[in-house]
């Protein structure tokens, strides 16, 4: 039973990751591209976590919650790098928050 | 069960980092090879944990947090050189 | 109380962190624990230029809950976006204008929507009053925003009283 649960975090970690990136590499735009790290990936190694920590607690050594830290530490992080990454890229397309918003979206064209 | 979620797990990562590092290769902007590279540090995180119940060892955690800690930090690093061309100011 | 302990929610961090690293609760560890969650805060308090208000920490519980619910269903909405067809998204910048006032609350407000369906923030205007929001696939602007401010807003600033 303990197994079927860990398997399928594993699965559903796996998964999720595997759309993040997909997202990463798929997504047309530089700040659409954000969207897929961010959140994906994120709940893709919380599942594997997860499922780590079902794997380990069940082997009767007690529980095992050290992964939690691992994910809380994620999920913390994540947006500060997400806001850090937009931002540069708004430094480097010289966009600020007074000037780029609407609909149009901020082109792929940088000087690199 | 877990002998046929593993493999698939395993493949799942590996095709994701290999999806990031394309994206690192191709760019096109600086911003978008950082984002690349923070989100293969997300996935080596998650490529070391599932080593770890592979092997069935803690002993991997602990690398897992470290990498988790470096990447955070190594992001900002980069990210705050191309907002302000210098990291401590 | 206040002397010994300036900080009395980050001391709680610091010992759970503890002994999540430590992944044990025998006494020592949770003795030790307790020394670093005393010693930490007070030999740092003078780089903490303003500790947050929280007035109701209960409150913030029940909002981490939601929060925690709402990461899953962003995930499932996400994904659906990432995998179906891209030429059908409308991705677009929004400006959400704030009510909020202490800092504190704001980071947890960027973060909450970072991390919640379809929404990236971006920048904060310099007078923080205005937030920079990415919406990977925007349908109705003024409905996202009465949303964002229901769901998100509403319980934060009641959470740290500002």
């Amino acid at each position: 039973m303990l197994e079927l649960f860990t398997s399928l975090f594993l699965l559903i970690g796996g998964v999720f990751a595997l759309i993040g990136s997909i997202g990463l590499a798929r997504l047309p735009d530089l700040f659409t591209r954000l969207h897929g790290p961010t959140k994906a990936t994120t709940l893709g190694v919380g599942g594997i976590l997860i499922a780590s920590m079902l794997h380990f607690g069940g082997q009767g050594n007690g529980l095992s919650v050290h992964e939690l830290l691992v994910t809380l530490f994620l999920f913390t992080t994540a947006p500060v790098s997400a806001y850090l990454v937009a931002r540069t890229m708004l430094h480097l397309s010289g966009k600020s928050v007074d000037t780029g918003t609407g609909r149009q979206g901020i082109s792929d064209k940088e000087t690199s | 069960m877990l002998t046929i979620a593993m493999p698939i797990a395993f493949g799942c990562i590996t095709l994701a980092l290999l999806l990031n590092f394309w994206r690192l290769v191709r760019g096109p902007s600086r911003a978008d090879r950082i984002l690349a590279l923070d989100t293969m540090y997300i996935n080596t995180v998650a490529l070391l944990v599932l080593y770890g119940i592979h092997q069935n060892s803690t002993v991997y955690f602990e690398a897992a947090l470290l990498i988790a800690l470096m990447g955070f930090v190594g992001t900002v690093a980069l990210c705050k050189y191309l907002l302000r061309g210098d990291i401590i100011e | 109380m206040n002397r010994w302990l300036p900080q009395p929610l980050l001391s709680l961090c610091l010992w759970l962190v503890w002994l999540l690293l430590a992944n044990s609760a025998a006494p020592g560890q949770i003795l030790l624990g307790g020394m670093l969650a005393v010693a930490l805060p007070l030999g740092t308090k003078r780089f903490w230029p303003d500790r947050p208000h929280v007035r109701r920490p209960l409150r913030l519980l029940v909002y981490f809950s939601v929060l925690l619910w709402d990461i899953v269903v962003a995930n499932l909405t996400v994904a659906r976006l990432i995998l179906g067809p891209v030429r059908r998204l409308r991705p677009a910048f929004i400006r959400l204008p704030l009510d909020l006032t202490d800092e504190f609350a704001i980071v947890v407000l960027a973060h909450t929507l970072s991390l919640t369906p379809g929404t990236v923030s971006a920048d904060l205007s310099i007078d923080r009053r205005t937030l920079l929001i990415h919406v990977l696939d925007l349908d109705d602007e003024a409905m996202l925003i009465a949303r964002m401010k229901q769901r998100y807003e509403v319980p934060l600033k009641e959470i740290f009283a500002c």
